[in-house]
């Protein structure tokens, strides 16, 4: 009795809920994309499929160009994103919250929706949906992301820091390049990870505003899974958690020099 | 030689509001060339607003600011011939120590040998030679603030403003910090303008001292002038302890208090006037009764404060605080004299509340933002409309129920008078109303004040010459 008392008011038994939710939905689902990467149709231990993706111009291509589009899109999130974040930031409270509310807003609409509700405004603008429509829908639909850790990091940082850069002699411009901007970093490296990985993963932004004419490597993972290509589509998924955890763990290198900052995570 | 009289800093009629609240009223000030000169006064008393003004970090609303004969009200800090040293150092800390350093210098362009060979004198001037390389979060709170002053000095000022820059050390090494800096300040040979709260740090490191409260200057003057001439009571109490007494100068070099006459050295105040003495507790001669008493008391209490022994002796319903080196033991009876030259005489800057009001009818008066009832007043004498109301400090009540009062209000000063509490108290209506009361009350309590009806004096307010 007393026992199980004990176990019930524990905090760590509190946690039990989301650690077996975690791991049916989590770990097992990671596990099982490990086993079906490694595997073939019959259930052999086999490197085919990565041998098939090597060997795949066009998955290689679609691969490659997935990136280029997500570190266009991230460039461009920081681009818009900081001046954003900046503004915010300096503007006075009860002005910036509306601000605030106005960059978050967007994020409350679905992101199918939203992504329609693109393709319409092309269309009544008679603009041509493709890479620019695709584009452009994935820095409106990440932008967020990008602005509030950026927010965050330029909001906490010490005002007499800036002060200090400027008693020295520093003007406007350089106090922004050689204080703001270098503090601000874990705020943009974390901004950049909640853009980047997402980006690369997307696929339906990719079918609605290019009209499915270009393929993004996401679209790939999921036509081969959507026709039963269980193995290979799992081989595609792990090449993808490799480069989402290579960056993550170069971000997290970045992380541990740089001061207290802003990550969202 | 004209060059050395001209002051290097001029703060001219500056004032500095934020909305409503003014945080500077009327400042003029003026430091000589190579002055060490503290800005001291409690929290809030807007010394850290004018260093900010001196640096630029926020301009003056009013007034004129000039740095070596130039006007530089307007300009931009980072063209002002200052550096400052921050309370929590600011220390860049993406950049290590020697960046930091650097930081101004390169922004001058200067060459890189010249930077590198100015780098290290400056860390060779604090103490902190071979660090160059460390990063600045791996330093301790005195290192970093070591690296904090040679980032300022490196860029030869001519005014280094400091704010606080102490604060955040242990006692130790505050100490050493101010030995220190008064070094630096000799070899520099710059003009140091430093803030602190802490009145033992003024009374050490300065040539000059500027008292401040409430965002007026109190008292301008040296260590020494301030420590035994205070101007007011508001100074006498900040800078070292003090007993403060309400008195009353009989006639010149004459003055009576405790219940009898004592000779000081004061004279002009008129006669029978109401005065404030002041006299410190190392002043005090406390010894076994004896004819040489001009005080009997008994003892309250007796610490030892490691140099001397602190005690409380009532006498005549009053309680002096008294430092010596010996000890009398609680109950003892005691005797105490002073000498003449140890008695501070101080005007009263008021003797009772006097506030701008105006008379509704024969029994009511508004002032204070309210409307009060007042005794009948004669309307032959005082014509309706505006009037000056009259309140003895002992007459107003404070509720410790905000609700019960007609306004309340905010305790900001307290100032313990011997056998009373003077308050201070900040009303709602933004007006200060002073308080003599027996009651304990925290400074920051937030109270009602009532006043009774009979206790409203009103008369005519006199026409404006």
């Amino acid at each position: 009795m007393n026992k199980l008392r004990l176990f019930f008011l524990s905090r760590r038994s509190w946690t039990l809920p989301y650690l077996i939710f975690s791991i049916i939905f989590v770990i097992v689902p990671l596990l099982l994309i490990v086993v079906y990467a490694f595997t073939d149709d019959a259930g052999r231990m086999t490197l085919e499929n990565f041998r098939k993706f090597l060997a795949h111009p066009e998955a290689v291509n679609t691969f490659i160009y997935s990136i280029g589009i997500a570190i266009l899109t991230t460039i461009g999130c920081i681009v818009l994103g900081y001046p954003a974040a900046w503004i915010l930031s300096r503007s006075n409270s009860s002005y910036s919250r509306t601000l605030i509310l106005l960059f978050i807003l967007p994020m409350w609409v679905n992101i199918l929706i939203r992504t329609l509700a693109t393709v319409a405004l092309f269309d009544f603008a008679s603009l041509p949906l493709g890479e620019g429509a695709l584009i452009f829908g994935m820095i409106y639909n990440f932008i967020p992301f990008m602005i509030y850790p950026i927010y965050n990091t330029l909001q906490k940082m010490d005002p007499s820091y800036v002060e200090a850069a400027q008693d020295l002699g520093a003007n406007s411009f350089q106090v922004f390049w050689k204080v703001v901007f270098p503090l601000s970093m874990p705020g943009v490296v974390s901004g950049i990870m909640m853009v980047f990985m997402p980006t690369i993963s997307t696929f339906a932004i990719a079918e609605l505003l290019t009209m499915n004419n270009i393929k993004l490597f996401g679209t790939t993972i999921q036509e081969n899974i959507n026709n039963s290509m269980w193995n290979y589509g799992a081989a595609l998924s792990l090449i993808m958690l490799f480069l989402i955890a290579a960056t993550s763990l170069f971000s997290s290198d970045e992380k541990s020099d740089s001061e207290k900052g802003g990550q969202v995570w | 030689m004209q060059s050395e009289i001209k002051p290097i800093i001029e703060v001219k009629g500056v004032s500095k509001f934020f909305g409503e609240k003014t945080a500077l009223d009327n400042i003029n000030l003026s430091i000589k060339k190579g002055e060490f000169v503290t800005i001291l006064g409690p929290s809030g008393c807007g010394k850290t607003t004018l260093l900010r003004l001196i640096a630029g970090f926020q301009t003056a609303s009013e007034g004129v600011i000039r740095i070596a004969g130039e006007e530089i009200t307007q300009t931009p800090p980072h063209k002002r011939p200052v550096n400052t040293v921050f309370q929590k150092y600011a220390l860049f800390p993406h950049l290590n120590v020697y960046d930091n350093i650097a930081f101004g210098l390169k922004l001058k362009k200067m060459p890189k040998d010249t930077v590198l060979k100015k780098v290290k004198a400056a860390l060779k001037m604090v103490g902190m030679t071979d660090y160059e390389y460390r990063d600045v979060n791996s330093l301790s709170g005195g290192q970093q603030q070591r690296v904090a002053i040679a980032r300022a000095i490196v860029n030869e000022p001519e005014v280094l403003l400091l704010d606080e820059p102490l604060a955040a050390l242990d006692l130790k090494m505050r100490k050493d910090m101010q030995m220190e800096l008064k070094e630096m300040h000799k070899t520099l040979g710059i003009t140091f303008v430093y803030v602190t709260h802490d009145q033992e740090e003024a009374l050490t490191l300065s040539d000059t001292i500027v008292v401040m409260s409430e965002g007026r200057i109190q008292q301008i003057g040296t260590p020494t002038d301030i420590y035994n001439e205070p101007i007011n009571s508001f100074v006498a109490d900040f800078i070292g302890e003090s007993n403060i007494l309400n008195g009353v100068m009989v006639k010149d070099k004459l003055v009576h208090f405790c219940d009898r006459d004592f000779e000081c050295v004061d004279e002009g105040f008129g006669e029978n006037t109401p005065v404030d003495v002041v006299i410190r507790p190392e002043d005090l001669y406390i010894f076994p009764v004896s004819d040489m008493a001009q005080l009997r008391g008994t003892v309250q209490s007796c610490i030892f404060k490691g140099v001397h022994y602190e005690m409380v002796v009532l006498c005549h319903g009053y309680e002096f605080v008294v430092q010596d080196y010996h000890a009398f033991e609680a109950g003892t009876e005691v005797g105490m004299l002073v000498k003449p030259f140890d008695i501070h005489i101080m005007k009263k800057e008021r003797i009772c509340n006097t506030f701008e009001g105006k008379l509704i009818d024969e029994t009511h008066v508004e002032f204070l933002g309210c409307e009060f009832e007042c005794a009948p007043v004669d309307l032959q004498k005082v014509s309706l409309g505006d009037v000056l109301v009259d309140v003895d400090f002992g007459k107003i009540n404070l509720l410790d129920n905000a609700e019960d009062g007609m306004l309340t209000g905010e305790i900001k000063f307290i100032l313990y008078k011997g056998n009373h509490y003077h308050l201070t108290v900040w009303s709602d209506w933004d007006e200060n109303v002073f308080v003599d009361t027996n009651d304990v009350w925290d400074d920051g309590d937030r109270v009602g004040i009532s006043i009774a009806p009979e206790d409203i004096r009103v008369r005519v307010k006199q026409e404006e010459r």
